[in-house]
């Protein structure tokens, strides 16, 4: 294998498997190591930094990061990263002089961005600091989006949604309530604005057309609809026995919200066994833990409708089995019913852009999604830029905002006449993190404490009033506990070939034996001959140049490196040093910078 | 030194022995050596030769002097039992453990000074009397914890860390232990564990003294140009011309070689030391042959390595050599192990 490149931000940016996952790049150990100081404060300005939204992410983000911790690796269970996110949100100070402001004398550029989402209240966000006029079109009184009329209040109480939504807006922004664009191309024939950022989200939830849906019409309910109508406080009660057809996160609100409204017995129905649910696991646990029963293997073939009122739901049963390479086959058993006085679909969502004209040179594809540049996010008609589940489906807020940001720098560039792909490259710091002879910037002692567990309020009490927040959030020692879980992979192990003596000290020292001094050879030869096999290929092999003395090199196998630093302790000549890793983001009009600099 | 504790994290691969042990239910506690010492890697080694060997750590006994070397029996098998005695005083008290308890597996970690200076004479009488046990020397030629004196085992014409050359004769322990009539003699180096873990492990199942002398470099005080006892020295003139390979007695033994090409030697316990590669007419068992060719070796500045030396029928171990009853004196009821003065009155009439 050739050497690797550890001057390509890439390489160490991978190593830190949290922040690598999460869709902004948030500094997860950084900011972790700073609410460990009680830094909370700075330790939310970190991650409003990439995620803009650290209170409502903290409640309800999708957690990619948590999936690829390396915690889950070398221990059972990640560390709680969302969750501590929020107690930076909920510990913090008072930010308001901290946060970035609107200058008086404005750029001349207008911006108009349709739905006020958290896609669009990114691209505000980043552009509204750098002088820009930006107008957000809302077709609803109140701004958030799906963050609003989807997400349940007993998970954002509505105080943290309204306080992060109105750091932004209060630069400044010009927000139009009650306002939907009926027509794009009168937007943009108007002439008004610079450039167009469509975050209008996918509000079309999916139907299920099997018999009886139109009979039934009054107990069905479309999921994302019916939230959104118990957010407004349109609805406010549902049958005793709900159905609930879909297994996804938006299926878990709605069995929850259904178990706050009148709902006795709520099934969750799915098509497939439990391993293939969209809902993240800690989702099913919360619905679980309220009596909400999920059913597996169960197929909706028809609404059954007696007198003109639905009565329930018939099912095709299925036997699944699931093959070494886990795919799954399906056998059809018996045809079941199911009594049910409410349904509500909750099987996926579609984008819906019935206010774009198909003349205005935005061309669409197949599914009628816009076709975007992947990495600009402008359509094909020049100035016109989407973002958020109206770019590329029904993801999550997290990716909102990296779209958010990435749509910001595009349309900063249209706006100054730079091309959209000139976008500066992500660079890194790289510091020392040695302090004294064997000490560090970072705790380094692996603590084996198992993850914390959430406190959740009493089931009586959140299912007495529809707004409780379920989870109390963590005590102080629980994020004392929690914090020190962090493997701090970020501070890397960087290695300096010309300097070792191939004593064996490191490869002696290291815990999970990452180490290896071997002679050089192709990629799975050398995953085979280790000091233990690296069978992980998702995680990269470091390879130094020839050492010094033989000519062999040094191998790291980056998987379960806990970032201990004994290779560095041990290490007599410092050809090992442990040092903090800092990846330098650029966002609209802010170029990376190195901070030497 | 390190002040944390090595994380308990583990690699999941981790392959437990017969005992269900994996290697890391074999460390001791964290090292206090100066980082990058040779002696870490021989504790290393230590480490994998008793989790490979099956061998239980509580039917271990560590034994030790003074110096670095026999510090680091803290840093392996936590789990075993251990004594550290004075200064040049392992040998006897290895003695006195072995005729005790037979059944002990018995280690020894000693260093060039406890073994070659202070202790020199308890070190030949151990080899001559033929104690069952693993004598580790780790060989580095420098007093590292007086901070940097030439020790007995220094080459003549090596130089100390601040340039002076070393005027006086080196002993050399391979030799030494050949002429004591040792039964196992072997060399090796720290920076080597391919080498040297069979080394260990055959040296476990020899039943007498097994010496094996490690070269060992002293990171602070001898890893300097001018030192012959330095990481790249040892690495340019080490000679591993005397490749073995260890094998269990409970491992089937499949590969079939050529005649002439291995040569076997039978262990007491069943197991086997084959030997794949040997000089021209290089006997392992013949002790006058083996001492020739290190002498004409040696004279080149090569050092070279390897199980240098094995007989285990050259002479009888301690216990054979006393007659000594199979049960381990510590495992014998006391009246039978002090059968009382009426009996000693009875043996001192046969003398009269």
């Amino acid at each position: 294998m050739r050497p690797t490149d550890v001057k390509d931000p890439d390489y160490f940016h991978k190593v830190v498997d949290c922040q690598y996952a999460c869709p902004a790049h948030t500094n997860v150990p950084e900011y972790i190591r700073l609410i460990a100081q009680g830094r909370y404060t700075d330790a939310y300005l970190l991650n409003r930094q990439s995620n803009v939204f650290p209170g409502i992410l903290g409640r309800t983000c999708d957690r990619p990061c948590e999936p690829a911790c390396r915690r889950t690796r070398v221990d059972e269970k990640p560390v709680a990263i969302c969750r501590l996110k929020r107690v930076a949100a909920d510990l913090r100070d008072d930010v308001t002089d901290l946060l970035p402001t609107a200058p008086a004398k404005k750029n001349g550029k207008r911006v108009a961005c349709i739905g006020a989402g958290p896609a669009s209240l990114v691209v505000a966000n980043d552009l509204m600091p750098l002088g820009y006029e930006v107008t957000i079109f809302e077709k609803l009184s109140v701004p958030g989006g799906l963050m609003r009329s989807n997400i349940p209040a007993f998970r954002l109480p509505e105080e943290v949604l309204n306080e992060e939504i109105d750091m932004i807006l209060r630069m400044g922004v010009d927000i139009r309530y009650d306002s939907p664009v009926k027509s794009l191309k009168s937007l943009l024939d108007g002439g008004a604005f610079d450039a167009v950022f469509v975050g209008s989200g996918a509000p079309r939830g999916k139907e299920l057309k099997i018999p009886g849906r139109e009979e039934a019409a009054a107990n069905i309910h479309i999921g994302i609809d019916w939230l959104e109508s118990v957010a407004f406080g349109h609805t406010d009660k549902i049958g005793e026995r709900v159905l609930i057809i879909g297994v996804g996160n938006t299926a878990m609100d709605c069995c929850r919200t259904s178990a706050r409204l009148g709902g006795k017995s709520i099934k969750v129905m799915a098509r497939k066994p439990r391993q293939f649910f969209k809902a993240s696991p800690w989702e099913l646990e919360d619905a679980e833990e309220e009596n909400v029963e999920i059913v597996v293997d169960h197929e909706p073939t028809a609404f059954v409708v007696e007198n003109g009122r639905l009565t329930g739901v018939r099912f095709q049963r299925y036997e699944s089995t699931i093959d070494a390479k886990g795919k799954l086959s399906q056998k059809p058993l018996d045809e079941v019913f199911f009594p049910a006085d409410d349904v509500i679909l909750a099987i996926g969502q579609e984008n819906a852009f019935p206010w774009i004209e198909r003349d205005i040179g935005i061309e669409f594809d197949k599914w009628d999604v816009p076709v975007l540049d992947a990495t600009t996010f402008e359509s094909t008609r020049k100035g016109v830029f989407f973002g958020g589940d109206a770019a590329m489906g029904p993801k999550n807020i997290i990716w909102a905002a990296e779209h958010g940001h990435q749509a910001a720098i595009s349309i900063h560039n249209h706006c100054e006449g730079i091309p959209l792909h000139e976008r500066p490259a992500p660079g890194m710091n790289l510091v020392s993190a040695k302090m004294g002879l064997h000490e560090w910037s970072y705790k380094n002692d692996y603590n084996p404490v198992g993850r914390q567990k959430m406190t959740h309020v009493d089931l009586a009490e959140r299912l007495r009033e529809f707004g409780r927040e379920v989870e109390v959030g963590f005590t102080p020692e629980q994020v004392a506990r929690e914090v020190e879980r962090c493997l701090n992979c970020d501070v890397q192990t960087v290695f300096t070939d010309r300097l070792c003596i191939e004593c064996d000290a490191c490869v002696d020292v290291c815990p999970v034996l990452c180490l290896t001094i071997t002679s050089n050879g192709e990629e799975e030869d050398l995953r085979g001959r280790l000091s233990a096999p690296a069978e992980n290929l998702d995680q990269a092999l470091f390879v130094s140049g020839p050492l010094p003395q033989t000519r062999r090199v040094m191998i790291k196998d980056e998987d379960l490196c806990v970032h201990c630093g004994l290779c560095a302790e041990r290490c007599p000549t410092a050809a090992w040093d442990m040092q903090k890793f800092d990846l330098l983001l650029s966002y609209a009009g802010r170029k990376t910078c190195t901070k030497a600099a | 030194m390190s002040y944390i504790r090595k994380p308990v994290a583990r690699h999941p691969s981790l392959r437990a022995n017969a005992l269900g042990l994996t290697l890391r239910d074999y460390e001791g506690a964290m090292s206090t050596m100066c980082a990058g010492c040779g002696h870490d890697s021989i504790t290393a080694a230590i480490v994998r030769a008793f989790h490979e060997t099956d061998t239980p750590p509580y039917m271990v006994a560590k034994l030790s002097g003074i110096g670095c070397s026999s510090k680091t029996p803290t840093y392996f098998l936590s789990g075993a039992h251990g004594f550290n005695s004075a200064h040049g005083r392992m040998p006897a008290i290895a003695t006195g453990a072995a005729a005790a308890n037979r059944a002990l597996t018995l280690i020894g970690v000693s260093g060039d000074g406890d073994s070659l200076s202070i202790g020199i004479g308890q070190m030949s009488h151990a080899i001559r009397r033929n104690v069952n046990m693993l004598y580790v020397l780790e060989n580095n030629g420098v007093y590292g914890l007086t901070k940097g004196q030439f020790s007995a085992s220094a080459d003549p014409g090596s130089k100390s860390k601040r340039g002076e050359p070393n005027t006086q004769q080196s002993i050399d322990p391979v030799l030494l232990a050949l002429s004591l009539g040792a039964t196992f003699v072997a060399r090796s180096f720290s920076g080597d564990k391919d080498q040297l873990v069979p080394i260990l492990k055959a040296g476990l199942a020899h039943r007498g003294f097994a010496l094996v002398d490690v070269v060992s470099p002293c990171v602070t005080f001898n890893d300097h140009d001018g030192s012959t006892k330095s990481y790249l020295y040892t690495r340019e003139h080490q000679q591993a011309a005397i490749e073995m390979s260890f094998v269990p007695h409970r491992e089937e033994i499949v590969a079939q070689y050529a005649p002439g090409t291995t040569r076997e030697v039978a262990m007491h316990d069943g197991s086997l030391v084959r030997f794949s590669k040997v000089p021209d007419g290089y006997d392992p068992t013949d002790r006058r042959m083996v001492m020739d060719w290190l002498l004409e070796h040696q004279r080149s500045g090569a050092i070279p390595t390897g199980l240098l030396f094995l007989d285990p029928d050259a002479n009888p171990e301690m216990h054979a050599a006393s007659k000594t009853p199979e049960m381990p004196l510590t495992d014998m009821p006391y009246d039978k192990l002090c059968p009382g003065s009426a009996a000693l009155d009875a043996l001192q009439r046969g003398y009269r």
